[in-house]
């Protein structure tokens, strides 16, 4: 049996089934509100979800009971006092690698730890002290920090993205940080302008391979992108296949570090799936060659809008599951790494984020 | 002492009363003071900034206030979501 937790813009879904046999959705949580991102713990089981009011704020909600019940408000997501900014979204929730420790990526580049379990939280001060931040250029939508890599078993080594100020590593558990864009080649700009370090680089999303954690796969605004040395440089991977090379979504197979899933869109002024075909392009060799995988997936007609936080997995290798969400309230699933889909749920609110434990 | 004026969510997060009975002589002043008797409402009304949130208006004895202004022992202060849109 597999939980999908699905944010949308008007609540909380969770969803329970198996691929082929059927989904059913048993829990609507926060109606009436936008859930940006939901998580479930699996070390203690503990949910997370992240809404943004827009009379209120953003703020990171818990429990660790019923989620059609009460959940509580998780403290400390919040900017210091007394600046010039206030917080606008949190993006994306994290489990770390040491006990209890949970990370949350946000508007403005902002990257939030927990170490209780995420009931409270503290702004990461390495991070959001960096003495270029006042030159960070925000992307389309917003300055916001999306994606979270840790490293499996050092809780010290984290890779982070924001859009649009580019890749952050550190190797002291957060206290310094260092860019991570050598070789990313932005369309969008001039050559010259690519000399300033400051210079917009849009990340849309970066997912590690577990499996040999120095290797990445980075969906970029027109680009597709693989590290090999944990994120200090970067190799063009967007050939090769591909319909689109923009996007947002991007997935692994944990079993296979050779393998990356995505879900091209047209282009940026066109943010819908190429030519009226659901399909999503798998590479098994870390990006030399794509294939469409798409049996099941609308073919005809279909101009879906996939979110960068709408693509998910469960498992891994022959048994890997894979399932994502569009803005047109549909979600897929398939069972099988991707050969064969069917429809999970339908008419639900545009889908912010899916995740499946 | 002033009265504050909630409701819905801003109600929960304040012992589930509506009204509440302030000190403070600037609207900003009466919602620190709500947030130190309810902190569970902290970062609900203002934000980080101070500032009163884009889409909250708060009304004294029935007009449009920001979070300057000034407020008597005497005054009604509402702080109402803003629902908009067409």
């Amino acid at each position: 049996m597999t939980e999908l937790l699905v944010g949308t813009k008007k609540g909380l879904f969770l969803v329970e089934g198996e691929p082929g046999r059927g989904f059913a959705i048993k829990t609507r949580a926060f109606a009436g509100e936008a859930v940006d991102f939901a998580t479930r713990d699996p070390r203690s089981g503990r949910l997370l979800a992240t809404v943004t009011s827009p009379i209120y704020g953003p703020k990171i909600f818990y429990t660790d009971g019923d989620p059609g019940a009460e959940w509580l408000q998780a403290e400390g997501v919040a900017l210091p006092e007394g600046g010039d900014l206030a917080l606008e979204r949190i993006w994306v929730i994290a489990c770390g690698e040491a006990d209890g420790t949970v990370y949350a990526g946000g508007d403005p580049g902002v990257l939030f730890e927990s170490h209780d379990g995420g009931a409270s939280w503290e702004i990461n001060a390495g991070l959001w002290e960096q003495p270029s931040r006042a030159h960070w250029q925000p992307g389309g939508g917003g300055l916001c920090l999306h994606s979270i890599c840790t490293w499996p078993g050092d809780p010290n080594k984290l890779a982070v993205a924001v859009s649009a100020a580019g890749m952050w590593l550190t190797e002291d558990g957060g206290r310094s940080w260092r860019r991570g864009n050598l070789g990313l080649s932005p369309r969008y700009l001039p050559e010259e302008a690519l000399k300033d370090e400051n210079a917009a680089r849009c990340v849309h999303h970066v997912e590690r391979a577990p499996g040999r954690p120095q290797r990445l796969f980075m969906q970029f605004h027109g680009g597709v992108y693989r590290s090999d040395d944990a994120g200090e440089s970067w190799s063009d991977i967007g050939g090769g296949g591909l319909p689109s090379d923009f996007g947002f979504p991007l997935m692994v197979d944990p079993d296979d570090p050779d393998s990356a899933f995505l879900i091209p869109l047209v282009a940026d002024v066109d943010r819908v799936t190429p030519g009226g075909r659901v399909r999503v392009y798998e590479t098994r060799d870390a990006g030399s060659s794509w294939a469409q995988r798409g049996d099941g997936l609308p073919a005809e007609h279909a101009y879906l809008t996939v979110l960068r936080q709408a693509f998910a997995r469960a498992g891994g290798g022959e048994r890997l599951e894979l399932y994502f969400g569009a803005t047109s309230g549909e979600v897929f699933g398939s069972g099988d790494a991707g050969a064969n889909w069917s429809t999970v749920a339908t008419r639900l609110p545009p889908v912010f984020s899916l995740v499946a434990v | 002492m002033a009265v504050v004026r909630v409701r819905g969510s801003l109600r929960k997060l304040t012992g589930d009363r509506a009204e509440h009975e302030l000190d403070g002589a600037t609207v900003v002043e009466l919602l620190r003071t709500l947030e130190l008797r309810h902190p569970e409402v902290s970062g609900w009304i203002l934000d980080e900034r101070g500032l009163i949130r884009r889409h909250i208006n708060v009304f004294v004895n029935g007009e449009r206030g920001d979070r300057s202004t000034a407020v008597a022992s005497t005054d009604r202060v509402e702080v109402l979501p803003a629902i908009t849109g067409g």
